[in-house]
Parts: C-alpha cells; structure tokens; sequence
C-alpha cells in the first residue's frame, strides 16, 4: 500500500510566520502618531487635494469589480450566461441529452 | 454501550425518524423544549456516528440486517442470496456520515435565531431531522431500493425546505426547479435498478456486484444511474438547478442541501467502484467524472464571478468545488484497473478528492452562513447594496476571512491540503488538467476577493448604520465550523490517515464490500 | 403468445416518450407536472410487467391454486414507489399553486425570476 504523507509543509511553519506578521504589524502600528485631533480635516481621507465625493460614491460596488476581464471574455461569457436560461423545462432537456451520450458512449466502449 | 455499539447504523437512521414526528407534538407544548430537542437529538445521533466510527475503524465494515435474529446474519439459513434489507458500513459511509452529523449540528444550531421570525418553524425541524434520516440512509445503505427510498425521502424534504419561507416568490421557484430533477434523476435510478433487477433477481449492492455480468442492459444502468446522480450533485452542464435553489433557501438548509450533495456523490462512488468495480466500464466511468469534474470547476468558477448576488455567486462556487472532487476521484475510478498507476498516483488522487469533500463541507458551510448572516441583518443578498459591513459585524467578518481563504486554497487552510494532493497526482495522470485546477484555484481566489472588498470593507454606508452583529446562536453555528476548519489545517496529516484513508480503501476494494454481505450466513 | 407479453414494455417506453416529451415542451406547470406524472406511471409499468409470469396466480400463499404464481417482490416495490409518486406530485402542485399566487402565472419561463 502506497503511503500517503503530508510530511512535507507542516502548517505550524504558516502559523509561526503568521504569528511573526502579526507581531510585525503590531510594531509597525505602535510607531505611529498617537496625538492627532479627531473629527477634524486630520482624520479625513486625503485625495490629492480634491473635495471628498459622498460616502455612497466612495465605495466600489460589486458590479463595477473585474470589468475588464469580463469585457476582455465577452465571447466565452455571452453565450455561457445565455445557456443559463433559468426555465426548467431546458433544465430536463440538457439531462436527456447528457443521458443519451453517456448511454451510448458506455454500451460502444 | 455494546448494544449502542452493534446497533448504532439503524438508530442513527431511526432516532431523527422518530424524533421528526415528534417535533410537530413538543411543539404544541413549548417552542423552546423543540427546539432544545432538536439540538438534543442532533448532538445524540452526532455521538452514535462517532461510537460507530471508533467500530468501522477498529473492526472494519460494520454489517446490520433488518429484521434478522443477529444483526450480523446476512444470509438466513439456506439462502445463497440476502433477501433482507441489510445496512453496510464500511470507511466510506462512515466518512460521509461524520460529513452529515457536523454539517447537520453546524444548521440545526444556526436554524435556531435564524428561523425565528418565520412562521411553521415545527414543519420545518420535522423535514430538518427527515432531511437528515435521508442523507444517514442513502449513505448506510446496501439495499439498491432502499438508495431509492432515501433518496427519494431526501428529495422531498429538501424540496420542501428549499421553498419553506414562501412569502418570498423565488423560494418556490427554487424549490419546484429542485423537486423536478430530483424526481426525474429518482426515476431515472429506479428504472436502472428494474434493469438490475430483471436480470439478476437482486437488490443488495454487494451480492450484485458478485454475480454482475455488464451486459448491455448493465451498461444502461450504469448510464442512467451516474447521470441521475450528476444531476443531483450538479455537474456542469446539469448544475443549472445548484444556483436557482441554494440561493433561495434559508442559509441553514443551503448546507443540508450542500451536505445532500455529497451524499449523491456518495452514491455515484458506491455505484462506480463497488456495484461496477469488478467489470471493464470503470475506465469510460472514470472518464466521464473526469471530464463532468473538469467542465464543474471551470465553468462553476468563470459563471461565479459575474454574480453579484452573494449566495447565487458562492451557489456557483459549490458547483465549482463539487468538480475537485470530481476529478480527484475519476482519476482513481480511471487508473482503477491498473495497479502500478493505482498505487503511484490513482490512491493520491482519490485521497486528495476524499478529503476535499469533508473540507468543501465544512468552509463552504461557514461561506454559506455568514452570507445567511449578512441577509438576517440587511434583509437583502444583492452584494451592490453592501458595503463596510466589517465594523458592524465583526465575527461575521473573521469567519467569512477563514472560509474565503480556506476555498482558495490558500496555505495553511485546510483547503490547501486537499487541493495540494489533487494537483500533485493528477499531474502524474496529466498535466493539463492539474493547471486548469490550479487556475480555477486562482480565480476562485479573485472572486472571493470581490465579495470581500463589495460587503465587508469600504466606507461605512449610512444606510447600515445600525446593524448589529448576528445573534448568537447564528455564531455558534458558524463557530462550530470555524473550528473544524481550524483544527484540519493544523493537522491534515492526522486526518488523511485515520479518516481519508480508510475510505479510499472502502472504495477500492471491492471484494470486502462483497464479503460483508456474501459471507455472513449460518 | 410470448411477444404479446412485450406489450406492457412497449407501453412504458410510449409512455416515457410522452412524458419526455411534455417535459421538455410544455412550459404550463401543470402540464409539467403531469409529465412528470407520466414519467411516474412509465416506470412503475416496466417494473411491475417484469415480475409478470404467464398464467401465474396472485402471490398469496394462503389456500393459493395449484401452479405457479407472479413475483411478488417487483409489486411491493411498485406500491412504494407509487406512495412515494404521490407525495411528490402533491408538493409539485402546492407549489404551483403558490407561485400563481405570487407571479400571476403558471408558465415556467414568465414566472421565472432567476437566470444567468
């Protein structure tokens, strides 16, 4: 019987780095300035000077994410969003149809 | 505890069946003493799965024959074939039914804030404990019909569960799209065990596999029965009901219907290496599994992107996932002929798959309940109307990190360690199809990182000002979870041996599987 | 005599041709329903004709008549199967029932919400 092992990463090593990060993090944000003045232009984002857009436009919504790699397989995703019709009707179809192959591709081979 | 012992694989089926008709009556004295026996239930049928586990791997397949004077009397005195209903558990039942009883307990604990303000909550734990009576059954199983019976039982409380907050339109939606191809697959699986039937007068899995001649009728079975339970674990291209029906159910029975899943792909495993093993069709089997599991992880992954509903898009991930699995054990169902590949890579690559399906489970349950989180408080899955929800909830945030990271694969999670196994054997069996693996691995990595960035950071939205963490029963479950997770990925190793190994063995050899059953008369 | 016995096959594979083909098709839920129904009765017919021998008698065996008898395995299994049909389509409808009265509808294709 062929022995199977995990014996070469151990997941204490990537427990031990985490840990070492965490630490690093820490110290890094210990160093930081402790005495600045909330609620005032201090604690605001800085965006190059420009007067800050509302909090709704700030965020990034999801629809906008990856639209260049959407728009790059356009032909890989039109048709594969189409076939996803919804009815189930075509559902039943595609069941029939993968049925038929795989019956005669087993009584052939 | 002897009488526990030997008798564990029909109380684990038998007490949730009891108990579910029982709900309806506790309820009409107390909601709470339900809901406390739910738990109590859940948690009892938890430990007879580990009393029954700590039997399968001391003493191998455990064998219970209903309605025989011991439970080890397969063949009553002078019979050549069983005629009784016989339960066989053997390292891969028992693997699958520790995957039930930690996704169950996981949903029965987090059902209890979340179902709260639904109405009918007794009709929904009695299909809750009959959803788990049909996944324990499908998987103890030796019985071909009694697959059907269970799987049937499991279809139908599902179905219902899938459609149980009704006063939203698309729930039903889900739920009838679920309840139709189940049905056809159900049928689809009867009518190839009418086929089995016909010729050799049997129904016991094991006693077939003896005497199974793979005659054209054979073949037909086998067609219609590995399709029928494609169908059912959705793979591509027959996973079109996964997202339609995940999306719309309540967070809790997503993971049922997850976990429901595996158990189908339980059967196509039974199926394809114990009723099929011994004949020449496991190598064009195997090729199709490797070929729905390639087509699953890509076109799973690359349909999940686009989404920007939150359970549609982790809906497709489960599609995605379900074709690691796939392919891991194709390969192994492919080479299972050929000893010198089986032991080089094939039992790799079957562990690698095996063990995926116990991780997929349990991060992709979490997954599946923050976003059930994120929908208990917003009141909205829609991931355009989400935003900095990291300050409000916290917890929810850390488990949806753990889970995230653990679906990408990402080192040290446990997602890692089986995925790692995957690409390493299989690229032995060919390269191609480790590549695409690990792409799909990257890409699912981009996608999670879209629902991270969309709902849980950003500025804080005015709109969620005021909400709160989730309650604290919904934390429990999610939290019962994170520590498996957690636990797995610092020793994968320690389960590889104990648990995914005795399965792949289950798998293999056919001949004990057959033994069980053939050689337990007077 | 002996291939008149093929009958009931031939009626099941009709059968489970309509039903397929009403499955596909037809876009009424009800319709579907009943194609599923079909389907049901299809099977049922196939697995209950298998346990058919010719002359054979009911499978009693109290006072039962000389000769020989039908199998009685494939009808214990039918009726479960039939019981089992039965919840099936009732569901099925209730939620037909339940999505014309949220779409206003019974056609799979204008009541459906989700796609893509």
């Amino acid at each position: 019987m062929a022995a199977i092992s995990l014996a070469f990463w151990n997941p204490v090593v990537c427990l031990v780095v985490f840990l070492v990060v965490i630490a690093l993090i820490y110290l890094l944000r210990s160093r930081g300035e402790g005495g600045y003045k909330k609620g005032t232009e201090q604690t605001k984002a800085f965006l190059c000077g420009e007067e800050l857009p509302e909090v709704e436009e700030r965020h990034v919504k999801a629809h906008n994410l990856y639209w260049g790699f959407f728009q790059a397989l356009k032909k890989y995703y039109d048709p594969t969003i189409k076939a996803h019709t919804g009815i189930v009707n075509d559902y039943v179809l595609w069941l029939t149809v993968i049925t038929v192959i795989a019956a005669i591709t087993f009584t052939l081979v | 505890m002897n009488f526990l012992t030997s008798n564990s694989s029909i109380l684990i089926i038998a007490i949730p069946l009891l108990a579910a008709f029982l709900v309806p009556l506790i309820s009409k004295a107390s909601a709470k003493g339900r809901n406390i026996f739910v738990v109590v239930v859940t948690v009892f049928v938890g430990i007879l799965v580990a009393i029954l586990a700590k039997d399968v791997y001391a003493n191998g397949a455990h064998i219970y024959t209903l309605g025989a004077a011991l439970p080890d009397i397969t063949l009553p005195r002078g019979y050549i074939v069983p005629v009784r209903i016989i339960l066989e558990v053997d390292g891969m039942s028992i693997f699958m039914g520790i995957v039930t009883a930690i996704v169950s307990l996981a949903a029965v604990v987090y059902s209890l804030s979340f179902m709260k303000r639904e109405t009918g909550q007794d009709k929904f734990y009695t299909l809750f404990l009959l959803m788990m009576v049909g996944m324990f059954g499908l998987e103890f199983t030796g019985d071909l019909f009694n697959l059907f019976v269970f799987l049937e039982i499991l279809s139908i409380s599902g179905a219902a569960l899938a459609a149980f907050r009704t006063r939203f339109g698309d729930t039903v939606e889900g739920g009838f799209k679920y309840l139709s191809i189940s049905a056809i697959a159900a049928l689809m699986v009867l009518f190839a065990i009418a086929l089995l039937y016909a010729q050799y007068g049997l129904l016991n899995i094991g006693a077939l596999a003896a005497v199974i001649q793979f005659t054209s009728l054979d073949k037909l079975a086998l067609a219609l029965m590995a399709i029928a339970f494609a169908i059912k674990l959705g793979a591509v291209p027959l996973h079109m009901w996964v997202p339609d029906t995940y999306t719309v159910a309540p967070a809790s029975i997503t993971i049922m219907l997850m976990a429901a899943s595996q158990a189908c792909l339980y059967a196509l495993f039974r199926i394809g290496f114990t009723l099929y093993g011994g004949t020449t069709g496991t190598i064009s089997m195997g090729w199709i599994v490797i070929i729905l599991g390639v087509l699953s992880m890509f076109v799973g992954v690359t349909m999940a992107i686009p989404q920007t509903d939150i359970k549609r898009l982790m809906a497709y991930h489960s599609v995605s996932q379900i074709g690691y699995m796939l392919l891991g054990v194709g390969v192994g169902l492919a080479v299972l002929g050929d000893t010198a590949a089986l032991n080089a890579y094939g039992r790799q690559a079957m562990s690698g798959g095996i063990f995926h399906i116990i991780n997929y489970a349990l991060y992709k349950g979490l997954l599946f309940l923050t976003a059930g989180a994120l929908f208990y408080r917003l009141g909205t899955r829609d991931l355009n109307k989400m935003g900095g929800l990291a300050r409000n909830m916290k917890f929810t945030t850390i488990f949806f990190i753990i889970g995230a990271l653990a679906i990408s694969g990402i080192p040290p999670f446990n997602g890692f360690a089986s995925k790692f196994l995957i690409y390493e054997s299989v690229y032995q069996f060919s390269p191609i199809l480790s590549i695409i693996a690990m792409l799909v691995s990257i890409i699912t990595l981009a996608s999670f990182t879209k629902v991270f960035q969309a709902a849980f950071t950003g500025p804080a939205l005015p709109q969620h000002k005021d909400v709160k963490e989730a309650p604290r029963s919904m934390l429990i479950g999610m939290g019962i979870l994170a520590v498996v997770i957690i636990f797995f990925s610092l020793c994968p190793g320690l389960i590889v041996d104990n648990i995914v190994q005795p399965a792949v063995d289950a798998l293999i050899n056919q001949g004990a599987y057959i033994n069980g059953i053939m050689g337990g008369g007077l | 005599m002996g291939s008149l016995l093929n009958f009931p096959f031939l009626a099941a594979v009709i059968l489970a041709g309509i039903a397929l083909y009403i499955l596909i098709f037809k876009k009424n839920m009800i319709k579907f329903i009943m194609g599923i129904a079909l389907l049901e009765a299809s099977v049922n017919l196939f697995f209950v004709a298998l346990g058919y021998r010719e002359g054979g008698g009911a499978p009693i065996y109290t006072n039962s008549p000389a000769g020989i008898m039908v199998l009685p395995v494939p009808q214990a299994l039918v009726l479960t199967s039939i019981v089992i049909g039965v919840s099936i389509l009732a569901l099925m409808l209730s939620m037909a029932i339940r999505t014309y009265r949220h779409t206003g509808n019974i056609d799979t294709e204008k009541s459906r919400r989700m796609k893509g």
